[in-house]
């Protein structure tokens, strides 16, 4: 069994409760599946309380007419609200400084008088940020079988910590010697060729931030009713890091790749013996053989010490613990590519090789688990990405999709990488249904989930990608609902 | 490493993504001999290419099965804590229900995954003739091949999949008769 999470207890309980148990095993290629415990509501309460505080901070400043003047309905503002309002918190903020009890009280920390803590080799999150975690689901009888998603309503910016990056490993995580791993490359080449990652090591390298997405990511989405549960642990099979490594045209060139050949077939070194195929095409365009993750080697649960990288498409393409690469004519038809990864339509057909992870969004705060606990001056964050390149735009609503209004996007705004978005909102108290919609440079949409519902059925299990409600009611309370 | 390759990799420095301009390395790959590359090479064709000799049967399968596979599968392949392995009923309405009968394309993916990933607790420990044969029974449970059928490199990759002709390639082109 791996580690208790001790952040899921109460997730599992409410889950339990609302009849949907089976809701969590969707994620799984099997029946069953293992829901580890949890304390995330009273976790989700504190931060949320903090959160509370600071948002009433800003509300009780002024406000003037202008500023206040909904762009959409449900009290969305305009996106520039906070750049604006900065020079009056500026203010604000030297007055409260210099006035009074706050002063005293930081006088009187105990930080201030004793000498702190030492170094440390390699730095750990604060005591206090211990449930900021990745919840596990895994299979009862085969630990390493099961995922592991990212905590994305605990994170800020577009950077996922490299020990947070979502995990789907299909019989666990090998232990590889670094000095012992050869990557193969052979089939429709001149000459067969190894590697060594000191090889390796020597190529000219790049580095890009990129998200990769489990193509099973969202899923429960494909369920009759919205599951109750934190935006990360419902969307978080999706992260994002700087990976750095060598183009992978750079070594299929030196093996000379025969021009009848078309796909290329990746396999790792785990125990599931994953091996898929990609089209060549997207292995010379784009794709990377990665050591890197975060500036530090890749992780062993990301594929230690190396990881093939395809950007923008679907997560099971990107190969961790990559050790054999061949080039063939036509895919292997593995599997993971027939069985699994394939979506079944309405018709009895299937869609395959459905490399593309189409636009996505989803609010991060407020987001399900949390409470409002004032009324007054939020602001909606979120994160889209597009596998098909750049987002253009990200349109918030706040009254179910009745009337949108575009966010602040921040930089960068990069390619198949998360994009952090950003607006104001006053939410003055009523029930009020928060929705983000993605558009990428190719024009693509995301659908709303009828919409998407109506062409594919609910039975495709992958590449769910439709937009997200999350309900929040009179008491502040927020839930994921369908509307 | 030559001045010219040395020259290319200063030019690249400047861009931005991982684009598709070509790049020189070093070049420190290593050949390799064509027997190590065979030792390597695990990949199976549905045309039967990769196949190992080595035959077996449903009759065969059925012991190996119950020992190696039932009890994380089912007695009949109903689904455990690994999933179900048989699946007949059709694949349109809301219930349809995938599993290996009525949705894997080819019979030598079965053949080909068995041989690399199960049994989960000791994946790779089949012989070849015990992969034929778990495969057999398998294939029998779904009503696919008979009892006393054998399965070897031939036989394998001619079995007749219901689903084989129901899939639609989206981001990949689809050669004209699917496989
Ligand atoms: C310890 C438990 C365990 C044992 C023993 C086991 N399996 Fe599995 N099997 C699994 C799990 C778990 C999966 C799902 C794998 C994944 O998530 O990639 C699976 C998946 C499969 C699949 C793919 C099913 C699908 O629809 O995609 C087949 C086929 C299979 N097993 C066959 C076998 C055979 C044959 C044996 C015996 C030789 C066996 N298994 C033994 C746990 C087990």
């Amino acid at each position: 069994m791996p580690p208790v999470n001790p952040s899921c207890r109460a997730i599992a309980r409410c889950v339990q409760s609302g009849g949907a148990v089976r809701a969590f095993s969707v994620v799984l290629d099997c029946a069953d599946t293992m829901i580890s415990p949890d304390t995330q509501r009273e976790h989700s309460a504190a931060v949320a309380a903090q959160e509370a505080l600071s948002m009433e901070r800003w509300s009780r400043s002024r406000l003037n007419a202008d500023d206040q003047a909904p762009v959409a309905g449900g009290g969305l503002l305009d996106r520039r609200l906070f750049l604006k309002r900065g020079l009056v918190f500026s203010g604000a903020g030297a007055l409260a400084w210099s006035s009074g009890a706050a002063g005293a009280d930081q006088a009187a920390l105990p930080s201030l008088r004793v000498p702190g803590r030492g170094f440390s080799n390699y730095g750990q999150p604060s005591e206090q940020e211990k449930r900021a975690i990745r919840w596990i689901s895994a299979n009862r009888a085969v630990p390493g079988n099961g995922v592991s998603w990212s905590p994305l309503h605990a994170l800020e910016g577009i950077i996922t910590p490299s020990g947070l990056h979502f995990e789907r490993h299909h019989n666990g995580v090998p232990d590889i010697r670094i000095d012992a791993h050869r990557l193969l490359i052979h089939g429709m080449v001149e000459r067969a060729l190894t590697f060594s990652l000191a090889d390796l090591a020597r190529y000219p390298m790049r580095s890009q931030m990129l998200f990769v997405e489990c193509g099973g990511n969202s899923n429960s989405g494909w369920n009759k009713e919205p599951l109750q549960s934190r935006a990360g642990y419902l969307h978080g099979l999706a992260s994002c890091s700087e990976w750095a490594g060598v183009p992978l045209a750079v070594v299929l060139d030196e093996a000379g790749i025969d021009p009848a050949a078309k796909w290329l077939i990746a396999e790792g070194a785990d125990a599931a013996a994953i091996h898929i195929s990609i089209p060549l095409k997207k292995a010379m365009d784009d794709c990377m053989l990665a050591l890197y993750q975060n500036g530090e080697r890749i992780r062993p649960e990301n594929g230690y010490p190396l990881r093939l990288i395809v950007p923008g498409w679907e997560g099971i393409l990107s190969i961790k613990w990559l050790q054999r690469l061949e080039v063939a004519a036509e895919p292997v038809m593995a599997r993971n590519e027939t069985a699994k990864y394939t979506e079944l339509l309405p018709s009895g057909k299937s869609r395959m090789f459905t490399f593309v992870m189409d636009a996505k969004s989803v609010i991060t705060s407020p987001s399900p688990g949390d409470t409002l606990r004032s009324h007054g001056l939020y602001e909606v964050r979120g994160l889209a990405w597009s596998g098909r390149g750049r987002i253009r735009r990200v349109d918030v609503s706040a009254d179910a999709g009745k009337t949108w209004a575009p966010a602040q996007l921040q930089e960068p705004v990069l390619p198949m990488c998360f994009t952090r978005f950003r607006i104001p909102w006053n939410w003055r108290g009523e029930t009020a249904v928060l929705k983000s919609r993605a558009i990428d440079e190719s024009g693509y949409v995301q659908p709303e989930r009828d919409k998407l519902v109506a062409e594919r059925g609910r039975n495709g299990y992958f590449h769910y990608n439709a937009i997200a409600a999350w309900q929040v009611d009179e008491d502040g309370e927020v839930t994921h609902v369908y509307r | 490493m030559s001045i010219a390759s040395h020259a290319l990799w200063v030019a690249c420095l400047g861009l931005p993504a991982l684009a598709a301009d070509r790049i020189e390395g070093p070049g420190l790959g290593s050949p390799v001999s064509a027997q190590s590359v065979a030792a390597r090479n695990t990949s199976i064709y549905p045309d039967g290419r990769g196949l190992p000799e080595g035959r077996g049967s449903a009759g065969d399968g059925r012991l190996v099965y119950q020992q190696k596979c039932a009890s994380c599968h089912g007695e009949r392949g109903e689904g455990g804590s690994g999933g179900h392995l048989v699946g007949r009923g059709p694949l349109t309405g809301s219930d349809a229900d995938k599993a290996v009968g009525n949705y894997w394309p080819s019979a030598t993916t079965l053949f080909a995954f068995t041989r690399r990933a199960m049994p989960m607790d000791a994946p790779g420990s089949l012989s070849a003739d015990d992969t034929y044969a778990v495969t057999a029974f398998l294939l029998y449970l779904n009503g696919i091949v008979g009892a006393d059928e054998a399965l070897d490199a031939r036989s394998l990759p001619a079995v007749r999949m219901p689903n084989r002709d129901g899939f639609v390639w989206i981001d990949a082109v689809q050669p004209e008769k699917p496989r």
